[in-house]
């Protein structure tokens, strides 16, 4: 193999592929990047056997051939190399090595046989719809941060996507709980997604999805099958498992007969809670809400250091009510949201509580409440 | 050394030991005297009842009595206990039932009705109880005992109100103890054994590193046939060994385990008499009639255990948040996996759904004699089964748990039963 690419484009595509990579893998081939040269350019290849991520850059190829190096070392090296290089990277035969070089610098590193190299099998996508990346991003975006960590209900190690009707109208919606917050995004759904499976797309692949609709671009296509979930930018393409479970009945948890409307300044409720919950550096820790007639009275108690009170004007005329929230999941929720105002719909101190932008919007997000 | 003291069993008698051969009481003329220098300084003691299940089988059917008495779980399964009829057969507890036939073809074997070995059981402790608070229980028929400070309330020596204990047992329950008398607990356990059945010794502080010099490691506490093993490689097989050894190099080939193993090795032991043990976990387990590789026959056995597992977790106020799925299979090597991290639960259901998943792991056509599911890493009922956005089904699930309980008490056990153990027998 013999392949001479530039410096740029070779470290944004190593950027793109060596991410997946772990740094800790006890098996050695999930250590490199697969490397292939070839009519069409130079592809790599980079897997954890859960996600797959593959890019393919304009190159002037001598000599195919394909071999696997370690990821992070030529990410580095190309990394450090100047503005402007060109790279030429030579694998020669049986050696078991890859010269790569650049200007007065040379790097021989290791190789193992590109056939050890786990493939992906994506097989047959039975669903392909294309989305653009801002609408794909927004979507990630608000529901990321509800995703579970926890292993047992592994289930919810991921977001829930699917199709369904909604308003006369059919949505592709996104969908992630860990138990005590919910997040829901939708948009209307794109030709050829109705009728999709419900997929659950793991969190590392969510990860990796969202930086690479934050460099924008053309429309993304996404394909599906029962157990994998492909999206491919430009000349990138992302393979990942999805997780293998039911995501339970969401629909039920969101609350609809909760009658008490409170509507708040979003940036300053904001805020509030976060001056109010520095006493309490303690994760967890729960800020009490007393809503009364136009008023909140947000405070956390923290017996080691203090306490900490501030009162919001809001519109509030339902009967007074105190309810507990934890300080950070409050956070997390009204940064998601958009508008200037924020609408929470209430029951009672011990029922999940309904947070929107407005009535009606499709973002939606329930918080269960905290004893306090 | 200070002049023995020699105790009549039969009698009460204590006086000091005479000198002879086989002496006998000089009140009564038993020859079950028990003589030691420091018999009436020693106040920890482990008692044991002699062949449990057997005796009480015995002493319930005379016919019995001079017949060779296994109990355990039909043909398959294992001695639970023998009478020393049968084990002069060779026949030992834990022993596969088949074996155990093959060495006493004419022994008879009994079904165990817990149940009925329980109540004897709480017999005996309650007189244990009688004679100080400090009762460790270690099983249904074996207890630690702290007599310190009991020698005004009974008006004799610890050695005295033990075979006084034990005359007691005798004649108002019709089963007989083992009394191990020593310094501490390690040593009271070993004592217990060596007189069996019926039997009182001692071992006193002065010649325990004696006593313990040539035995093999094993008999320290904590010490199984791997660890036994590896101390013998490395050079340490027997405890004087341990006793002589270097702590460094102990700690080297133990590691944090050494120092213990060498003071125990020195007959120090450290241990109190813990009246109430802490509950660390609450399981049930299961031997089959015969080998099962199918998921589906397991399946409904796994949830009559979980039923079992929860009722008895909500009668002593638990819930769990781990899972522990026991398996042993038709060549007895056991399997145990474990899930731990779940949402506090208190239910059959919940604890069904995780060890149905650890068995699915399992089931790859391998034969299993024995089930078994255990609920570790207890916690308070209170936070069990609160259900969350994730899982709304939870506080429904344990209203639905509860009714059940509610029912059976009234109607009992048969009156509900989930659809899974029709499937039983098939």
């Amino acid at each position: 193999m013999k392949v001479t690419v530039e410096r740029a484009s070779l470290l944004k595509a190593l950027g793109h592929v060596h991410r997946v990579v772990e740094r800790r893998s006890t098996i050695p081939i999930l250590s490199n990047v697969l490397v292939r040269a070839e009519s069409e350019g130079l592809g790599l290849k980079a897997t954890d056997l859960d996600i797959e991520v593959t890019e393919t850059i304009r190159a002037d190829v001598t000599q195919p051939g394909a071999t696997t190096v370690p990821a992070h070392v030529i990410y580095d090296i190309v990394r450090k190399l100047p503005d402007g290089a060109q790279v030429s990277l030579e694998a020669t035969g049986e050696a078991g090595q890859m010269v790569l070089r650049s200007g007065r610098s040379k790097f021989t590193l290791q190789t193992l046989p590109e056939s050890d190299f786990p493939d992906l099998a994506a097989g047959e996508m039975s669903v392909s719809f294309a989305v653009k990346p801002a609408d794909l991003r927004k979507l990630v975006e608000k529901t990321q941060f509800a995703i579970s960590t926890e292993e047992t209900r592994y289930y919810l190690n991921g977001i829930y996507f699917h199709t369904i009707e909604s308003e006369g109208e059919t949505v592709l919606r996104a969908v992630a709980t860990d138990g005590h917050r919910l997040a829901r995004a939708q948009m209307p759904a794109p030709e050829g997604a109705t009728g999709m499976p419900g997929v659950i797309v793991p969190r590392k692949a969510v990860a990796e999805i969202l930086k690479l609709v934050e460099e924008g671009g053309e429309l993304i296509r996404v394909e599906l099958s029962p157990a994998k979930i492909r999206v491919t930018f430009d000349s990138v393409v992302l393979t990942s498992k999805l997780i293998d479970g039911t995501f339970p009945d969401y629909q039920r948890v969101i609350p609809s007969g909760n009658d008490k409307s409170l509507i708040v300044d979003r940036e300053q409720f904001a805020k509030a809670v976060d001056r109010v919950s520095t006493i309490s550096s303690e994760r967890g820790r729960a800020v009490k809400l007393a809503i009364a007639d136009g008023r909140v009275t947000l405070s956390v108690n923290n017996p080691d250091s203090g306490s900490a009170t501030e009162e919001v004007e809001v519109e509030y005329e339902a009967s007074p009510l105190d309810i507990g929230f934890n300080a950070r999941y409050l956070l997390d929720i009204t940064s998601q949201l958009d508008g200037d105002t924020a609408l929470f719909k209430l029951a009672d101190p011990g029922s999940p509580t309904l947070i929107q932008d407005k009535e009606g919007a499709p973002a939606l997000y329930v918080l269960m409440p905290m004893r306090v | 050394m200070p002049a023995a003291a020699a105790l009549c069993r039969d009698c009460l008698h204590l006086a000091p030991a005479a000198p002879g051969a086989r002496p006998r009481c000089r009140a009564c003329g038993s020859p079950r005297l028990v003589a030691h220098p420091e018999l009436t300084a020693l106040a920890i003691a482990h008692v044991d009842c002699d062949a449990f299940f057997a005796t009480i089988e015995k002493r319930d059917d005379p016919s019995l009595a001079d017949k060779p008495v296994i109990v355990g779980g039909g043909r398959r399964g294992v001695v639970s206990t023998c009478c020393y009829v049968a084990r002069t057969y060779g026949v030992r507890s834990a022993m596969p039932m088949f074996k155990a036939l093959d060495a006493c073809p004419d022994a008879v074997v009994i079904r165990p009705d817990i149940a009925r070995y329980a109540a004897v059981g709480r017999q005996v402790r309650a007189m244990m109880r009688d004679l100080t608070p400090l009762v460790e229980p270690l099983s249904i028929d074996e207890a630690f005992l702290d007599l310190s400070g009991t020698e005004r309330l009974h008006g004799a020596p610890p050695a005295v109100t033990l075979a006084r204990f034990a005359a007691r047992v005798e004649r108002e329950l019709g089963i007989t103890v083992s009394v191990g008398l020593a310094p501490n607990k390690f040593l009271a356990k070993i004592a217990s054994d060596l007189d069996k059945p019926r039997g009182f010794a001692v071992i006193g502080a002065a010649e325990a590193a004696a006593f313990l010099d040539g035995k093999p490691v094993g008999i320290l506490p904590g010490i199984g046939a791997v660890a036994q093993r590896r101390l013998a490689q490395a050079g340490f097989a027997t405890v004087g060994r341990i006793a002589r050894a270097d702590p460094a190099r102990l700690v080297a080939v133990a590691g944090r385990d050494g120092l213990r193993l060498k003071a125990l090795a020195e007959g120090r032991d450290a241990r109190r008499v813990e009246p109430e043990r802490e509950t660390k976990s609450v399981s049930a387990e299961t031997t089959f009639q015969r080998d099962i590789a199918v998921r589906g026959e397991l399946e409904p056995i796994l949830w009559r255990l979980c039923e079992k597992v929860a009722a008895r977790m909500a009668a002593d106020g638990h819930a769990t948040r781990s899972v522990v799925l026991k398996l042993k299979t038709a060549d007895f090597k056991l399997r145990t996996r474990t899930v731990s991290g779940l949402p506090p639960t208190q239910l059959a259901t919940r604890l069904y759904e995780a060890g149905r998943r650890l068995l699915a792991e399992e089931c790859d056509g391998t034969a299993f004699r024995l089930i078994g599911i255990g609920a570790g890493d207890l916690c308070d009922p209170a936070l069990a089964d609160r259900g969350d956005l994730a899982d709304p089904d939870a506080p429904r699930e344990k209203s639905r748990a509860d009714a059940i309980a509610a029912l059976r008490k009234r109607y009992g056990q048969g009156v509900v039963q989930r659809g899974i153990v029709l499937r039983e027998g098939k």
